[in-house]
C-alpha cells in the first residue's frame, strides 16, 4: 500500500517538474519526487510485526524480528543530498530573481 | 497540450513501474519481506565477517560493530566511506551557495523592532535547542538520530537567533575554520585506521559493551565530527541566504 503511495508521490512530482514554469515550484516538485522515492525505498524494508532496528532494554536480542535497516541508512544519505540540492537550487533562484525580478521562466528577458 | 502530454507520460511511467513490480517474483509485497533472505540480516547479527552469532543488549561486548543503533552501525561503521562521500556532497553544495551568494555582505533586516523579551527569550531557547542537538549527536550510536539530524538542530538554533535579533550575525569565519578542520579530521581518522588495520576508515578503537555511552569505538567520534561539520555548513548556508548586497 505504502509502495503505491510512494510511486504516486513520485508521479506527482515528475508531473510538477514537467509542467511548471516557476523556479520555486520546480524545486518544490523535485522535493515531492524525492519524498516519494524515499517512502518507496523505506517501504521495501518493512517487515510486518518487526521492531525498529535499534537494540534497547526492551528490544534486547538479535533473535527478534526486525525491519530492514539497510534502506533506512540509504534514505538517510538520500535526504542529506536532497537538502544539498535544494539549497543550491534556491541559491540559483535567488540569483535569478536578483537579475530578472521574477521567478517565472517565461517572463525572463522580456523587458 | 503540454499538460496532457505530461499526464500521459507520467501515467505511463507509473503504470510501467507498478506492472513490473507486481510481476517480479523477487519483489515481495508490503510487509512480506523475509529478513533472513537478505544481506541486511548480517548487519543486525553483526556477522558480516561471519564471526559473531549473538547480540544481547547490555551484555555482548566487543562485537564487530558496537553501536546499539543498527542504522548508525551501517552509516558510520560498515559504510563509513559512503558517508564521507555524502559529507563531501553537502560540503560542495554549501560551497556552491557561498560562491553564488558570497558577495552579499549586509544581513537582511527584520520588518519589526525586536523587543527585550524576544531577545532574551530567544537566547534561552537557543541554549535548549543547542543542548538537544549536542545530545542527539553524542547519543547517535544508542538512540535514533546522530550526526546529521543533530547538526541540523545546531544550525536551527543559529537560525532562531537570526530570526529573533536584528543585530545578530554569526561569526562565519569561525564556522568555516570548524568545517574545514572537521573535514580534515574525518579523513585523518580514516588514515589512522588505514595505518593500524590496513583498511581506510577501519574501526581501530575498542568496541566496548553494546548499549553503554562509551562504546562502539570510532562511531561517536565520527558522528561528532559529522555533527559539527553539518551544523557549520547549514549555518553558513543560512547566513548566505539571510544576507543581501550592500555594505
Amino acid at each position: 500500500m505504502l509502495q503505491i503511495a510512494g510511486i504516486l508521490l513520485m508521479m506527482l512530482g515528475l508531473y510538477g517538474i514537467l509542467t511548471n514554469r516557476n523556479i520555486i515550484k520546480i524545486i518544490l516538485a523535485l522535493n515531492i519526487l524525492e519524498i516519494g522515492l524515499n517512502i518507496f525505498i523505506i517501504s521495501i524494508g518493512f517487515v510486518r510485526g518487526g521492531e525498529a532496528p535499534l537494540f534497547s532494554s526492551e528490544v534486547s536480542s538479535n533473535a527478534l524480528v526486525f525491519v530492514d535497516p539497510l534502506p533506512q541508512a540509504l534514505v538517510l544519505t538520500a535526504i542529506v543530498i536532497g537538502v544539498g540540492t535544494t539549497a543550491l537550487g534556491l541559491a540559483f533562484a535567488k540569483q535569478i530573481y536578483a537579475k530578472y525580478q521574477t521567478f517565472e521562466l517565461d517572463e525572463m528577458g522580456e523587458e | 497540450m503540454k499538460k496532457f502530454l505530461a499526464i500521459v507520460f507520467v501515467l505511463a511511467l507509473g503504470g510501467l513501474i507498478l506492472k513490473h513490480l507486481n510481476e517480479n517474483a523477487l519483489f515481495q509485497g508490503f510487509g512480506d519481506a523475509i529478513l533472513e533472505d537478505r544481506v541486511s540480516n548480517a548487519y543486525i547479527d553483526r556477522d558480516v565477517n561471519g564471526e559473531q552469532g549473538e547480540v544481547i543488549f547490555g551484555e555482548s561486548s566487543n562485537l564487530e560493530s558496537g553501536a546499539a543503533n543498527t542504522v548508525t552501525a551501517i552509516v558510520a561503521d560498515y559504510r563509513s566511506f559512503d558517508t564521507l562521500g555524502e559529507v563531501t556532497v553537502l560540503f560542495v553544495s554549501s560551497l556552491g551557495v557561498a560562491l553564488l551568494l558570497g558577495h552579499s555582505k549586509r544581513r537582511i533586516g527584520l520588518e519589526f523592532k525586536p523587543n527585550f523579551m524576544l531577545k532574551i527569550g530567544s537566547r534561552a531557547l537557543f541554549a535548549i535547542i543547542l543542548m538537544t542537538g549536542v545530545y542527539v549527536v553524542i547519543h547517535g550510536h544508542l538512540t535514533p538520530g546522530g550526526g546529521f539530524p543533530g547538526g541540523v538542530m545546531i544550525a536551527s538554533s543559529m537560525l532562531l537567533l537570526y530570526l529573533a535579533d536584528d543585530e545578530f550575525r554569526a561569526k562565519m569565519r569561525g564556522f568555516k575554520v570548524l568545517e574545514s578542520a572537521m573535514g580534515v579530521l574525518y579523513i585523518a581518522l580514516g588514515l589512522v585506521g588505514l595505518f593500524i588495520s590496513g583498511v581506510f576508515l577501519e574501526n581501530f578503537l575498542d568496541n566496548g559493551t553494546i548499549g553503554s555511552l562509551f562504546s562502539a569505538g570510532m562511531i561517536p567520534l565520527v558522528y561528532t565530527i559529522i555533527g559539527l561539520k553539518v551544523g557549520s555548513e547549514i549555518s553558513s548556508v543560512i547566513d548566505h541566504f539571510l544576507s543581501e548586497e550592500g555594505v
